[in-house]
């Protein structure tokens, strides 16, 4: 249910570390329990909680690692609060396995990845946005999730608060997946008076594993509340019966656990235009390098150059339509990622006659200006 | 039993020209751990202080062959290691004996990595595995781990209006890898380096697992001196918060006993992460602290006695 409330912090501007900003985004949408396990560059968020956390009344709580952080997240969705926990490409990998749990028991939860550069132990401190592709597929089967990517501070707390509400309102596991740049970065942001908040719906029902419509979300009440519950990862029909062999259960399940999101993508996907309009030349990108983007597209439009940002705010699910209508009167897409080239694997397939360049990167550093232009220039007549 | 002089002719295998913190207690560790083994060795570690310190590029402080693994499995790794060199070693492709060592902190023993370490000691693989015990994620900003103390201050344990730092007590790892029945378990400080040398030289002799865990003092992340890093080590052990001890093939042995048992503030007070519990409102803690270090002591005391 969709309410709105006063904001935690006084509303005023602040001036703060992007990881503290996650972190008081949490508290303001209700997040009372957290669960983590310390890991650079994502520590601040959970050493900012262990100190407010008690302050609210919440829960804090240092698992033993990530597996643990997660499903202890899990439980304590279950127990009616509003969870989230914090973590980096390492962590994120151990968590796959939970997250996957959470798609199939429609647990609401938040995980944070502050992506830093892998594979393996790679560049602790150094960013890069190498864990799109793991965040869309990383868990096994076919399931959906939501996944959002800040380009600021102002949205380090802005997008953990929709983080929360696109996670109770659809019981799907959400993630903020950010960068060490962001996390890292120091800047001035706003807290406004109010914020609107979502609440899970928790009506006490006996199919809180179903509904009618095959894209439904059915209510979720928690234990204590009196509803016979059982959860569990297998296959189960609307009553939570687990059902192992029965294939219209399965296909039934799995068809609402991806149409809860497939349909409902006018809602959740997020992106933001700049000069999209007749653009030739589009830039697509998100996270901090959409703001390196946006400084070449500014600059390409002083001196008259026909060029614009469509920024992804949702990367999963993938907005098409809007990258259709912006492409097209494209001449060339750019795509610049802290990766070897992951999203544009998807524009790639949305727009199969258009020419897409990546703009990969993948050296432990943000993506800069200069590094875009340098790419742009060989294909400007 | 090596005597210092003997130890000092020993080739280095973990040289000097790291970047640990100045009085880091984990190097001091890991030097005499390596200066002991008489073998070849070859060494497993998981992410961590060590890793980072040891290892800065286009550096390397290890002369012996290292394995830096993920942060949960560096016991798994040496399991692999050790599991294939047998296999080799059977199939007379290797004649040498060779020593296997891992090195993890209390973070990668204690937490993240219990699980990998449990299954490699159950299945018998013959490694040592040496705890660098500092009792915190010193390498991620000082976070509590489950062998940080009672009231410590840590970054996610804060001492504060609220709570007076870690509610809960450490997790008694040497006592967990006895009841794995590990032919050999101790636990050793970098205070007494003849100690700690024994211990490993008995260790590496026995034909399946084992398990020493040091304290090792952080200046950082416990709040003193870095000059302090012995006092505090060997008040550790004169306070009997951290007994010299060792238990082979079930029988406990006590191998330093303190003349005078000191107070256990003497220990706590040279550190900034215990300062708060010295206020009026904490003394209960105090005591607490103290209650629970003469239970286990006494506890220790008794373990010995039965299983003689």
């Amino acid at each position: 249910m969709k309410t709105i409330v006063k904001s935690l912090l006084a509303p005023r501007k602040y001036f703060m570390q992007g990881n503290i900003a996650c972190a008081e985004g949490a508290l303001a949408a209700g997040c009372r329990y957290y669960a983590g396990y310390p890991i650079t560059p994502s520590s601040e968020i959970m050493e900012h909680m262990s100190i407010r956390l008690p302050e609210v009344g919440g829960v804090f709580m240092q698992m033993e690692d990530e597996i643990a952080s997660i499903c202890s997240m899990i439980g304590a969705s279950w127990a009616g609060a509003k969870v989230m926990t914090a973590t980096s490409g390492p962590g994120f990998s151990l968590m796959l396995e939970g997250i996957g749990y959470a798609v199939m028991t429609e647990t609401p939860c938040v995980i944070v990845d502050v992506q830093r550069a892998g594979p393996a132990t790679g560049q602790a401190t150094k960013p890069a946005q190498g864990d799109v592709m793991q965040a869309r597929w990383g868990a096994h089967g076919d399931h959906r999730i939501i996944a959002l990517s800040p380009w600021s501070v102002q949205e380090m707390y802005d997008l953990t608060i929709k983080a929360f509400n696109f996670s109770e309102k659809y019981r799907v596991p959400t993630i903020l997946l950010a960068d060490e740049v962001v996390a890292h970065l120091k800047e001035s942001f706003v807290v406004k008076p109010e914020i609107e908040i979502y609440n899970r719906d928790k009506t006490l029902t006996e199919t809180p594993f179903g509904t009618q419509e095959e894209d439904g979300v059915p209510p979720m009440p928690c234990f204590g509340q009196g509803a016979q519950l059982l959860v569990t990862g297998s296959t189960h029909n609307e009553y939570g019966i687990r059902k192992v062999a029965d294939p219209d259960v399965q296909e039934r399940l799995v068809t609402r656990l991806c149409k809860k999101i497939d349909n409902h993508k006018k809602d959740i996907c997020l992106t933001e235009r700049y000069f999209t309009d007749n653009a030739e030349y589009l830039f697509v990108a998100y996270g901090i390098s959409a703001r390196s983007s946006y400084a070449v597209v500014s600059e390409l439009r002083e001196s008259q150059i026909n060029a614009g940002l469509l920024r992804y705010i949702t990367i999963w699910p993938f907005d098409e339509e809007t990258l259709k209508e912006c492409a097209l009167e494209a001449k060339v897409i750019f795509v610049p990622e802290m990766n070897q080239g992951q999203l544009v694997l998807e524009i790639m397939r949305i727009l199969p006659h258009q020419k897409v360049i990546p703009i990969p990167k993948t050296r432990g550093e943000a993506i800069y200006p200069s590094d875009i232009i340098k790419v742009f220039r060989k294909y400007h007549e | 039993m090596p005597s210092i002089k003997e130890l000092s002719r020993e080739p280095e295998l973990f040289s000097s020209g790291h970047r640990a913190c100045t009085g880091c207690g984990e190097v001091l560790a890991v030097r005499q751990v390596l200066l002991a083994a008489t073998k070849p060795v070859a060494c497993a570690m998981p992410t961590g202080c060590l890793e980072i310190v040891s290892t800065i590029y286009p550096h390397t402080a290890w002369q012996v062959p290292m394995f830096h693994s993920a942060f949960e499995n560096a016991a798994a790794t040496i399991s692999g290691m050790e599991a294939a060199y047998r296999a080799l070693k059977r199939k007379g492709k290797i004649t040498e004996e060779i020593n296997f060592i891992a090195f993890g902190g209390d973070g990668g023993t204690y937490d993240i990595g219990f699980q990998a370490l449990s299954g490699a000691v159950e299945r018998r693989h013959r490694f040592l595995y040496v705890c660098l015990d500092n009792e915190a994620y010193m390498n991620t900003g000082i976070q509590r781990s489950s062998a940080t103390p009672l009231g410590a201050h840590t970054t996610t344990s804060p001492a504060g209006k609220v709570k007076p730092g870690k509610l809960e007590w450490r997790k008694d790892i040497v006592e967990i890898m006895i009841a794995h029945d590990i032919p050999y378990a101790a636990q050793a400080t970098v205070w007494n380096w003849n100690d700690l040398a024994n211990k490993v030289r008995k260790a590496l002799s026995v034909n399946g697992p084992s398990f020493i865990n040091v304290l090792v003092p952080c200046p950082l992340g416990w709040g003193y001196h870095s000059s302090q890093t012995i006092t505090l080590s060997r008040l550790a052990v004169e306070t009997c918060f951290w007994p010299l001890y060792e238990c082979e093939n079930h029988k406990y042995r006590l191998n330093y006993t303190p003349k005078e048992k000191l107070p256990i503030t003497e220990w706590l007070k040279l550190q900034d992460r215990f300062r708060h519990l010295f206020r009026e409102e904490n003394k209960h803690l105090l005591n607490a602290f103290q209650e629970e270090v003469d239970r286990r002591w006494e506890l220790l005391n008794r373990k010995i006695k039965c299983s003689q």
